[in-house]
């Protein structure tokens, strides 16, 4: 980070009690896997939640939010619903899509969260047309695309911000680094030297890399180019290095597999942004240890709440199948 | 009291018109595509739109099919209904994760929580040297995929009420078009009207033989169930319109009655639409079967560009008539065959010129 952030302290106490929700939500959900009534492919965002709480902390209600496969963290952290979230992972008629989608198709009109697919770079060019469709109908909304960086690797990408720069639409590009795509490091996808951002600045959109790990330079970087997008500006393209701890889909860890260096896990486990933070409020005198512990009971009753839901949800009736195949 | 002859339009200017009624109606309609306000306008079904409409409702755009797909898609989301064309259905395969992945399934996966109301124009290209690249005709892909709805007119007035209907669908729409339909003429009343999709009708009624045609195959098998009559053959064509959802009824109806089937279709035999059609017959109808159906297609060869060599896979009337023939036991020398003509067999009229 440059300037040193002036946010608020309520401002840094709510940043970090969206990544304790999503942390606590995340390694719940880990723990129940093994009980085999959560039946699809999940993709936690443990290591990862301060890109998606400075990030969302930064949008009006009015904007929109996409995502892709590894998408928990940006629902919870955009206001999503938890119980419709569980009982989604569970195929319950009470989920986000009445368990037609699982994990990786979140989706939550109220707050905005248009929708989440697996497919890498897919809601990418779906993020530029709900930016260009709020032009069109002359609302002031900005759009944000989360995606991976090997989402940087599709032809669609390229496709995307092409546009994206060509109409200066009110969009937000949101790379979250994590180097590796499910069992393949950046080494062997992209060209050494050349930055994953440096990509978005060859289609003119300006763009920029900083702490993925740090919720208050990923607010203060999301905060100024969500205002350029609405001010008419264009887009921006934000890289976020950060760094995925449990394996790529399911919830276990998996670096005895040995694709990774446990040094290097290491390294980044000891620069968990959850830590950080805390010690940050700390410091600055933002909250006090009483504060925290108030925090994690409070995300810990949320996520109980919504398991329960969803555990008790009743699962969709057959005749589902047939529903909304056509408006 | 005479009523007055009914209007006459080419089959291009039905869809232009169906557009322009559209964007007249309804703000949230717009169209894009690669080369839809350039100077020759789509096959003439977009010149002047973007005068009047604007570049904001009529878009040129960059070459990325898929991305723009997709931008098509997320527009629909939030509130737009995209028109969006392809020059062929061939570039259309760039976008197939778009189409497929995307558009078809945000409806149903999201349990109804958005829609996508777009219209993707494809064109199939047929002789001319279109070749292995511009000649394809992949209506079973899309007709395949729930949550797509898959049309292809065979007339003016079809085109004009399928694309109105089409861009008032809530639902991703297909529309195919047959390059050789556009310079055709036929009745097209000049107010907004709906042909619903979903509906075969029946152009021709027989006893004898049933033949359900696709898009420009209609035209074969209406010249064909000329010449049959004239050899005794009492032919009922069926103009399946719209391929998904299949109006099965309409097809079950007539095969019960004629017994007899034949499917012309615009592509490949294997894996190909002609074989829904007879599967759906013979699963539903088979005791009302006095002859196995028959399918008449593209040659299974990507069609080669020479007139030479692209002339045997381009399925014509001399192949319905024969397959009516067959079907009827009825030997081929006995059969009255279209008359040689001047006209050379890679374009549809004499007046077609080329290039595209």
């Amino acid at each position: 980070m440059g300037e040193p952030s002036k946010l608020t302290a309520a401002l840094l106490r709510k940043l970090h009690f969206q990544m304790v929700r999503i942390r606590i939500i995340e390694e719940r959900i880990a723990a129940l896997y093994a009980e085999q009534e959560m039946r699809c492919p999940v993709h936690l965002c443990v290591g990862q939640e301060a890109v998606a709480a400075g990030v969302c902390e930064a949008l009006r209600p009015e904007d929109y939010v996409l995502s892709g496969h590894r998408a928990h963290g940006h629902y919870l952290a955009r206001g999503g619903s938890t119980r419709a979230m569980l009982a989604e992972l569970y195929g319950k008629a009470t989920g986000c899509c009445e368990g037609k989608g699982g994990s990786m198709h979140l989706v939550d009109i109220a707050v905005g969260f248009l929708g989440a697919v697996p497919i890498v770079g897919s809601t990418l060019p779906i993020s530029v047309g709900a930016a260009l469709g709020s032009v069109m109908r002359g609302e002031k909304r900005v759009t944000i695309a989360f995606f991976g960086e090997g989402a940087t690797e599709e032809g669609v990408f390229h496709e995307s911000l092409n546009y994206a720069a060509l109409k200066r639409l009110p969009v937000v590009f949101i790379c979250e680094n994590n180097f590796f795509s499910v069992y393949s490091p950046l080494a062997v996808r992209q060209p050494e030297g050349r930055e994953v951002h440096r990509l978005a600045a060859g289609h003119g959109i300006e763009a920029i890399k900083d702490d993925g790990n740090d919720p208050v330079a990923v607010y203060d970087r999301t905060r100024a180019a969500v205002d350029k997008a609405r001010a008419g500006g264009g887009p921006t393209f934000l890289e976020f290095t950060t760094y995925r701890w449990r394996e790529h889909c399911g919830p276990a860890y998996d670096d005895h597999l040995g694709y990774r260096s446990l040094e290097e896990v290491d390294a980044w486990k000891r620069r968990d942004p959850l830590p950080l933070m805390a010690q940050r409020l700390l410091a600055a005198g933002a909250c006090t240890q009483a504060d925290l512990d108030e925090m994690a009971r409070k995300a810990e009753a949320e996520c109980e709440d919504a398991v329960a839901f969803a555990k008790t949800s009743p699962f969709p009736a057959e005749n589902n199948l047939w529903e909304h195949l056509h408006p | 009291m005479t009523s007055p002859s009914p209007r006459t339009l080419k089959f291009n200017e039905a869809i232009h018109e169906a557009i322009d009624l559209c964007m007249a109606k309804d703000p949230t309609v717009y169209v894009l595509g690669l080369g839809v306000p350039d100077p020759k306008g789509i096959f003439g079904t977009t010149i002047g739109l973007e005068k009047k409409y604007g570049a904001a409702r009529v878009m040129d755009m960059p070459t990325s099919e898929n991305g723009m797909t997709g931008v098509a898609i997320g527009s629909a989301l939030v509130g737009m209904r995209p028109v969006m064309t392809h020059q062929r259905v061939d570039f259309a395969l760039l976008a197939m994760e778009q189409i497929v992945n995307q558009a078809a399934k945000w409806h149903y996966m999201f349990s109804g929580r958005l829609t996508v109301p777009l219209v993707i124009r494809l064109i199939v290209g047929r002789g001319w040297g279109q070749g292995p690249q511009h000649s394809q005709s992949l209506q079973a892909w899309f007709a395949h995929i729930p949550g797509l709805k898959v049309v292809m007119p065979a007339t003016p007035h079809d085109a004009k009420g399928l694309l109105v209907s089409a861009i008032e669908d809530d639902s991703p729409v297909v529309f195919i078009e047959h390059r050789w339909l556009h310079g055709t003429f036929g009745p097209c009343p000049d107010d907004i009207y709906r042909v619903p999709i979903g509906q075969a009708r029946i152009i021709r009624s027989g006893k004898d033989v049933t033949v359900a045609a696709v898009s420009h195959m209609v035209l074969e098998a209406f010249r064909a169930a000329e010449l049959l009559a004239e050899s005794g053959i009492d032919v009922e064509i069926i103009d399946l319109r719209t391929l998904r959802p299949l109006d099965t009824a309409t097809i079950l109806s007539s095969v019960r009655k004629t017994g007899r089937l034949i499917v012309a279709d615009t592509g490949w035999k294997t894996g190909g639409f002609a074989g829904e059609v007879v599967a759906v017959a013979t699963e539903e109808a088979f005791a009302s079967l006095k002859a196995a159906p028959r399918r008449l297609t593209l040659l299974d060869v990507p069609t080669p560009s020479t007139p030479a060599l692209a002339k045997f896979c381009y399925p014509r009337v001399v192949d319905i008539v024969h397959a009516a023939g067959d079907v009827m036991g009825v030997s081929r020398d006995r059969l009255k065959v279209p008359p040689e003509t001047s006209t050379p067999l890679d374009v549809p009229d004499a007046s077609f010129t080329g290039p595209f």
